[in-house]
């Protein structure tokens, strides 16, 4: 059984309310973290722990908290990125309904490492069950001492609270969630500036996502050398992997990170296997903005290694055959599944959740979602294909923020692994609306 | 190399500027060719910018003490430029191609209308495609349309025609006080609107009309009188109470039928001009004359001066551009 760091006390009965979470050894992080280790302790567990973001970047946790600005007199914030809409993606819902006091916890410590007074929960708008659920596990632990004025009288104060979404995707990104949570439209902000010198009301700011501020815990209470160990090279600890599809046991499961793909998909512990006896066709394995690889290349990299369930081994072989852990979104498809109808849907999303502020993203996935359309319903053009890779090529790394690429990165994977299933769409219009083409055809693309 | 000046060097060419400027204003400080196109940035518009993504350049150099180049094309707008920087515009062929990406962009929703628009001639948007865009178009789907709003009796909102460059919302914001409009909606449904069909009504909100770069901000007072190039431009000034009453008029005949704020090189006002002057004083005895405005040869308005299309100096120095820009330069030898 996998080491559980975040989720080992989950089926406690109560674990919900403080005094189940207390009893299971709950708030024992914050107690050590301010009576004997100090902000700049703290600070340096998380450093040694390897922790890498949680949210989809994989940026390096202490190192971002190093890069927070600290002049004096200026206030700085903690703000946690519960805004989860990335499709595919349901793990901080599924932590923060059945374990809300390990985020809580878990804000206490970062803050304080941090130096922050007030913290701010942005949750997604739809989620408010979590948003209650949340309130009442803060309401717990000020009522217990662990928040408000005078922490376990060690004289810091701390405040969190928790801000609902207006069910935008893109306020997921954190300046667009800065703005929005400053009450004013969700557009991402242009950088530089960064948050770490100027993002909540123009101070300091961290933002993490909460799984991330979630880990921060165990870190706390067995050291960030105990965390390292765990996991492999420079993906270390354990991540939350939200598994959907076509799978025999879908749900969200903790692993350690270089578990192999393989292992992952088809052992009992885990999804055991594609669901009614089908067979795998492709993954996407980080949430909908990671390329999407076909069977073939996510068991295996083009090297013929096994692929393990991490940052580096997912992302082997580039842009050309690899792909991203991402947010931990992990989608199975099965042969019976439409590429072509998967790719328009994921591209009908982006272009509904573009804020519209520059160009590139704004126009470009209309026209990518009305190209994929017409290709979908058995009216597309044999050069709609390279009209849509030249299209996502003219979005990427065009934008102002990383939706664009995030749009732009499905439609150019599945044309680059799936193209013969696009060209039966187009050649075949009428075959094409009656019946699926079923696995890829994965000689071809062995050669391409 | 000046006190506390910095040096960077922008398609081949060194130019030192202070600290803190833009790679848009360093390359606005030497001109010509190398200056990348602004859809959406204005200089006297605070936190303008970023928006279009027209001006993307490439930084082929960091900075001299780091001199890794940066991954991705940037907004040279929006991005400040450092000791011993390297920037590439018209000599990157990279940044080309994105331009011409970001052209076709800007054009698949457009309505192209310029036949029946009363900014044709003098529309930012036009130009751009001239310079930088392709000839045919890929798109093959209905354009996106919305109603044309009056807001208030004085402007016309088709917002079919707009680039959501966000420049009419920043003079609002910043120009006048208790802005009503702004932006509604999100991605390629976002519409400027204003809160139900308000009127934008106070002494400054006629600029929006000058800042707009397309056709989507008309003048009421001025629309489908006359097509801009048949108009000849004149300086002139009043004593304003409100404003500084320097401003273009735009003549027929004996007539004057618009009036507008004055425009530099870059097609920036150079002063925010009142409603008063813009809407309300349409007779010559309002103004003190100045002399006839000058006008860039690359605007079609020009199109009856005959002026030598020379090459911009900086071409002739550098081999770089000369090859980048053979074309025009075989073209003015020619002349000569
Ligand atoms: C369009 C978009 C949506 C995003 N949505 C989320 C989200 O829902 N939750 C999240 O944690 N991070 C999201 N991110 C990533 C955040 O911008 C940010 O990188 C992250 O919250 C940082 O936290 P971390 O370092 O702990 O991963 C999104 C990014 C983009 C570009
Ligand atoms: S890339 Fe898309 S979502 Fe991001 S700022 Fe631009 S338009 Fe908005
Ligand atoms: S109406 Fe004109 S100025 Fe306003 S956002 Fe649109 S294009 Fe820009
Ligand atoms: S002018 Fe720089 S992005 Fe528009």
């Amino acid at each position: 059984m996998t080491r559980q760091l975040l989720l080992e006390h989950i089926n406690v009965p109560g674990i919900n309310t403080f005094e189940v979470y207390r009893r299971m050894g709950g708030y024992s992080a914050v107690e050590k973290a301010i009576k004997t280790m100090g902000p700049e302790g703290v600070l340096e567990e998380v450093k040694t722990s390897g922790l890498r973001g949680r949210g989809g970047a994989g940026f390096p946790t202490g190192m971002k908290w190093s890069f927070l600005a600290k002049p004096e007199g200026v206030p700085r914030y903690l703000v946690c990125n519960a805004d989860e809409s990335e499709p595919g993606t349901f793990k901080d819902r599924y932590l923060m309904t059945y374990i809300p006091h390990l985020l809580i916890e878990g804000m206490i410590v970062s803050s304080f490492a941090l130096g922050a007074h007030t913290s701010y929960i942005y949750v997604r708008g739809e989620m408010m069950q979590q948003i209650r659920i949340l309130e009442q596990a803060i309401a717990e632990a000020k009522a217990n001492g662990f928040l408000g004025k005078n922490i376990l009288g060690s004289g810091y104060d701390l405040e969190v609270y928790v801000h609902p979404g207006a069910g935008a995707y893109i306020c997921g990104e954190e300046t667009a969630l800065l703005e929005s949570l400053e009450g004013k439209r969700g557009n991402p902000r242009i950088k530089p500036p960064f948050p770490a010198v100027s993002g909540l009301y123009n101070c300091p700011t961290v933002v993490n996502n909460v799984e991330t501020i979630a880990a921060t815990v165990s870190i706390i209470n067995d050291g960030g050398a105990e965390y390292a160990k765990i996991g492999i090279g420079r993906s270390t600890g354990t991540k939350l992997i939200s598994a959907g599809g076509n799978l025999n046991k879908p749900g969200v499961y903790e692993i350690e990170l270089g578990l192999p793909v393989e292992e992952f998909i088809y052992s009992d512990e885990y999804c055991g296997g594609i669901a009614n006896g089908k067979q795998l066709k492709a993954v996407v394995a980080g949430g909908s903005s990671v390329p999407i690889l076909p069977a073939n290349l996510i068991l295996k990299t083009i090297e013929g290694a096994p692929r393990l369930m991490s940052y580096e081994s997912l992302a082997e072989g580039g842009f050309v055959s690899g792909t991203m852990l991402g947010s931990g979104g992990f989608i199975a498809f099965d042969e019976d599944q439409c590429i072509v109808r998967n790719t328009w849907n994921f591209t009908r999303f982006y272009h509904h959740e573009s804020c519209g502020q520059c160009s590139p993203c704004r126009e470009g996935t209309g026209w990518m979602e009305k190209v994929l359309f017409s290709i979908e319903n058995g009216q597309g053009r044999s050069s709609d294909m390279d009209l849509l890779v030249n299209v996502a090529k003219n979005i990427e790394g065009n934008t102002i923020c990383p939706l664009g690429d995030a749009a732009a990165w499905p439609v150019a994977s599945a044309i680059r692994h799936f193209r013969d299933e696009f060209e039966w769409h187009v050649n075949n219009p009428v075959e094409s609306q009656s019946r699926n083409y079923g696995l890829a055809n994965y000689a071809i693309m062995a050669n391409s | 190399m000046s006190e506390g000046k910095i040096k960077v060097s922008i398609d081949g060419i060194l130019v030192e500027v202070e600290p803190g400027t833009t790679i848009m204003n360093a390359a606005r400080q030497i001109g010509g060719d190398v200056v990348p196109p602004a859809m959406c940035y204005y200089s006297s518009l605070e936190g303008s910018g970023g928006k279009c993504r027209t001006c993307l350049v490439k930084v082929s150099k960091g900075s001299e003490k780091d001199p890794r180049p940066m991954p991705k094309l940037v907004a040279s707008c929006r991005t400040g430029v450092m000791d011993g920087m390297e920037v590439q515009n018209i000599t990157s062929p990279e940044v080309l191609e994105a331009r011409k990406g970001i052209v076709e962009f800007l054009l698949i929703n457009h309505p192209l209308d310029c036949p029946v628009c009363d900014q044709a001639g003098e529309c930012d948007l036009q130009n751009l495609s001239y310079k930088h865009g392709i000839e045919e178009t890929r798109y093959n789907f209905d354009r996106r349309t919305f109603e044309k709003i009056d807001i208030g009796d004085k402007i016309k909102l088709h917002m079919t025609r707009c680039i959501l460059c966000y420049r009419c919302v920043m003079v609002a914001d910043q120009l006048t006080d208790k802005r009503v409009h702004g932006v509604l909606g999100r991605g390629d449904v976002s519409e400027i609107s204003t809160y139900i069909s308000n009127a934008v009504d106070n002494d400054f909100s006629g600029n929006m009309i000058d800042v707009c770069p397309v056709g989507a901000l008309t003048d009421r007072t001025f629309r489908f009188k006359n097509r801009v190039w048949f108009t000849k431009p004149v300086e002139a000034h009043r004593d304003c109470p409100t404003c500084s009453g320097k401003v273009t008029l735009w003549y027929k005949g004996e007539e004057v039928l618009r009036v507008t704020g004055r425009k530099d090189e870059f097609g920036e006002l150079e002063e925010f001009i009142c409603n008063d002057c813009r809407f309300d004083k349409k007779a010559t005895s309002d103004w003190v004359i100045d002399g006839p405005r000058s006008v860039k040869n690359t605007s079609v308005i020009s199109s009856n001066h005959y002026e030598l299309p020379a090459p911009p100096p900086v071409i002739k120095e550098n081999l770089k551009l000369q090859t980048e820009n053979k074309k025009q330069l075989e073209r003015a030898e020619k002349l000569k």
